[in-house]
């Protein structure tokens, strides 16, 4: 079953195209990694998606109703989650709180069932011990997992991970696998932006290539890395050989 | 949709106990205190001067107005300098409908709620602007309120007019009834107050203000949210203006929509401390010990106030009372929410797994004051 579908999307800033006719499927509970260079358009398709990004052409559909003219806080009721690629926490809340918002607005929990819901978030986040800070003391993984925790607790089917992983260590990195393996084993379709290559390789079902705003590749991890239009868009970085490397 | 959420309630069992406390132990004994204090304020025309009810109520009438500022800019972020629209439109709301033969203080209620009512269309003009932009035109619309109303010339036109309809009661039962009316007034707003930002829109209303952005991201309509805040502040404010229209016996445009209500106000709450509901009272009080103190010396008590204001700016950014409360952990109005994971043992119905929102709630292991580090600023 298709959840999410673009088709032809095209978004321009004055002269620079940034997304330039893009056209996705995203199967439920499908893990889609999606790969390119910086500027490439990947966090601008993102924003496509969540709704915080018009673009200019095109039709953004999920389960066939188009989106386009709604914003990010009803589709994110619809069951659309994101992250941020630079953390965007409620710095002046709590960590619990934080949580507990997205339950009760993306969600739509009240009460105690609210409440139940972002505690179990933060212990599948491995966010709990941290539930009482303010979130603008966290440091730079526990912000990055409360992106994802504040996304998973808006409960999601369609979840957009923003480089979850950048600038985080190997084992840190190893950790949030973990938590995006478990939060897809439910059935939660995943797209994955991360330009750490090797940690998407072994997780994901699908990888997509984004350059200069064109979707240059799409399809099994390895085929497309080996893709020589892929290859050309990483020329002097060799990331295909980099993650077979690394397997 | 529901799959991810329902299984795991084992897995919360496996890692401990999980609750969700909003007040501290303390919880009952403030709330008790609250309602001594109120009791014998309730008491206070009868035991004080009427020179001091009218002290007393303004005192009210500026502590509702802060009240009100505080949940505008100190919650919600949004920072106004016109609220004076609204004590105005509150004041003239008395006004109107005294001349037309309403009780003035049976007045005072409807007086607020139309003044809330106009601040419905009022903000879907305003919100299209954004942070100082929104600051300006508030006051532009305060200023244009104004004008619109003193250029009606059956309420007196700039001039202003008497309020009917006062001068029946004796001077004892009027400075009694402006007392309790005002009494009134101040505690509906605090009650207002503290139920709005321990519901969920207290939450939501934090969230705009931190990132509003990730907020929409999140779930959160962030114009509704405004937009509830705005009303809610221009019902206050209105309230406020009526109380001043029946306790001033006259309405007169240049002063019940002076930029000094917004000066004043923002003065308490920020010396008070913006962000928490115990800055603004506390402010309030500084405020009139200053003002009772200093203002015989004439205009040298507003110069004080300035340097005050800049000096508490300058020392602690979040007022007084977040200096307090940073020092103490003291919190006389809790609206935070602490998750406290207890013993494992003790987990067996997930139902028990939130120890309530009751104040006052004593959970296993009631080791609150030590895990009471706060949390919003």
């Amino acid at each position: 079953m298709v959840l999410l579908e673009l088709e032809e999307v095209t978004k321009r800033y004055g002269q620079l195209v940034v997304i330039d006719r893009v056209s996705l499927r995203v199967d439920e509970g499908e893990l889609v990694g999606m790969v390119g260079p910086n500027g490439a358009g990947k966090t601008t398709l993102f924003g496509v998606i969540s709704g915080d990004v018009r673009p200019e052409e095109g039709r953004v559909l999920l389960d066939g109703a188009t989106l386009n003219r709604l914003g990010p806080a009803a589709r994110c009721r619809m069951g659309i989650g994101r992250t941020y690629q630079v953390p965007r926490p409620f710095g002046g809340m709590t960590v619990f709180e934080n949580v507990l918002m997205a339950s009760q607005q993306g969600a739509r929990l009240r009460g105690w069932e609210s409440r139940h819901a972002a505690a179990i978030v933060l212990g599948r986040t491995g966010l709990q011990s941290l539930a009482n800070r303010p979130a603008e003391t966290l440091g730079l993984l526990g912000r990055k997992r409360l992106e994802v925790a504040r996304a998973l607790a808006t409960r999601p089917r369609l979840l957009l991970l923003d480089e979850v992983a950048g600038g985080l260590t190997d084992l840190e990195v190893a950790e949030l696998m973990g938590v995006v393996r478990s939060i897809r084993s439910e059935g939660v379709a995943i797209v994955w932006i991360e330009h750490v290559v090797r940690a998407l390789i072994d997780t994901v079902d699908r990888l997509v290539c984004l350059a200069s705003g064109r979707l240059v590749a799409d399809g099994a991890p390895v085929a497309v890395l080996s893709d020589p239009a892929v290859r050309e868009v990483y020329l002097g970085t060799d990331v295909a050989e980099d993650a077979v490397v690394h397997r | 949709m529901t799959t991810q959420q329902r299984a795991p309630t084992r897995r919360i069992t496996a890692s401990g106990t999980l609750q969700v406390r909003r007040a501290g132990a303390s919880g009952i004994l403030v709330g008790a205190a609250g309602l001594v204090v109120l009791a014998l304020l309730a008491f206070m025309p009868v035991i004080v001067s009427e020179a001091d009810t009218t002290l007393l109520v303004n005192f009210f009438v500026l502590l509702t107005m802060a009240v009100m500022w505080n949940l505008l800019a100190g919650y919600a972020g949004m920072v106004s300098i016109g609220q004076q629209a609204f004590v105005g439109l509150g004041g003239y709301g008395v006004l109107v409908l005294a001349m037309n033969g309403f009780n003035p203080v049976a007045a005072i209620p409807v007086a607020a709620v139309v003044a809330a009512l106009i601040a419905l269309p009022v903000s879907v003009l305003l919100f299209r602007l954004g942070g100082g932009y929104f600051a300006i035109a508030t006051w532009v619309v305060a200023d244009t309120a104004q004008i619109v109303v003193s250029s009606i010339t059956s309420l007196g036109g700039g001039t202003g007019h008497p309020v009917p309809g006062l001068s029946s009661m004796s001077p004892h039962t009027f400075a009694e009834t402006t007392y309790w009316a005002a009494l009134a007034v101040v505690t509906i707003s605090l009650g207002i107050a503290y139920g709005l930002l321990r519901s969920p829109l207290g939450l939501l209303m934090a969230a705009v203000r931190d990132d509003e952005v990730s907020a929409r991201s999140a779930g959160a309509r962030v114009m509704t949210t405004r937009r509830i805040v705005y009303v809610v502040a221009a019902l206050g404010c209105g309230a406020a203006g009526a109380i001043l229209a029946v306790s001033q016996l006259q309405v007169q445009p240049s002063s019940i929509f002076s930029v000094q209500w917004a000066a004043e106000m923002i003065f308490v709450s920020m010396i008070g401390g913006m962000g928490t509901l115990e800055g603004p009272i506390l402010g309030t009080v500084l405020f009139f010990v200053l003002q009772q103190n200093l203002a015989q010396d004439g205009a040298w008590y507003l110069i004080i106030f300035g340097a005050v204001a800049v000096l508490v700016s300058i020392w602690t950014p979040r007022g007084l009372w977040g200096a307090i409360r940073q020092r103490s952990g003291i919190e006389l109005f809790p609206v935070g929410y602490r998750l406290h994971e207890g013993a494992l043992h003790l987990v067996t119905q997930p139902q028990l797994l939130d120890g309530g929102s009751a104040a006052g709630s004593n959970g296993p292991g009631s080791g609150a004051g030590a895990r009471r580090r706060r949390l919003r600023p």
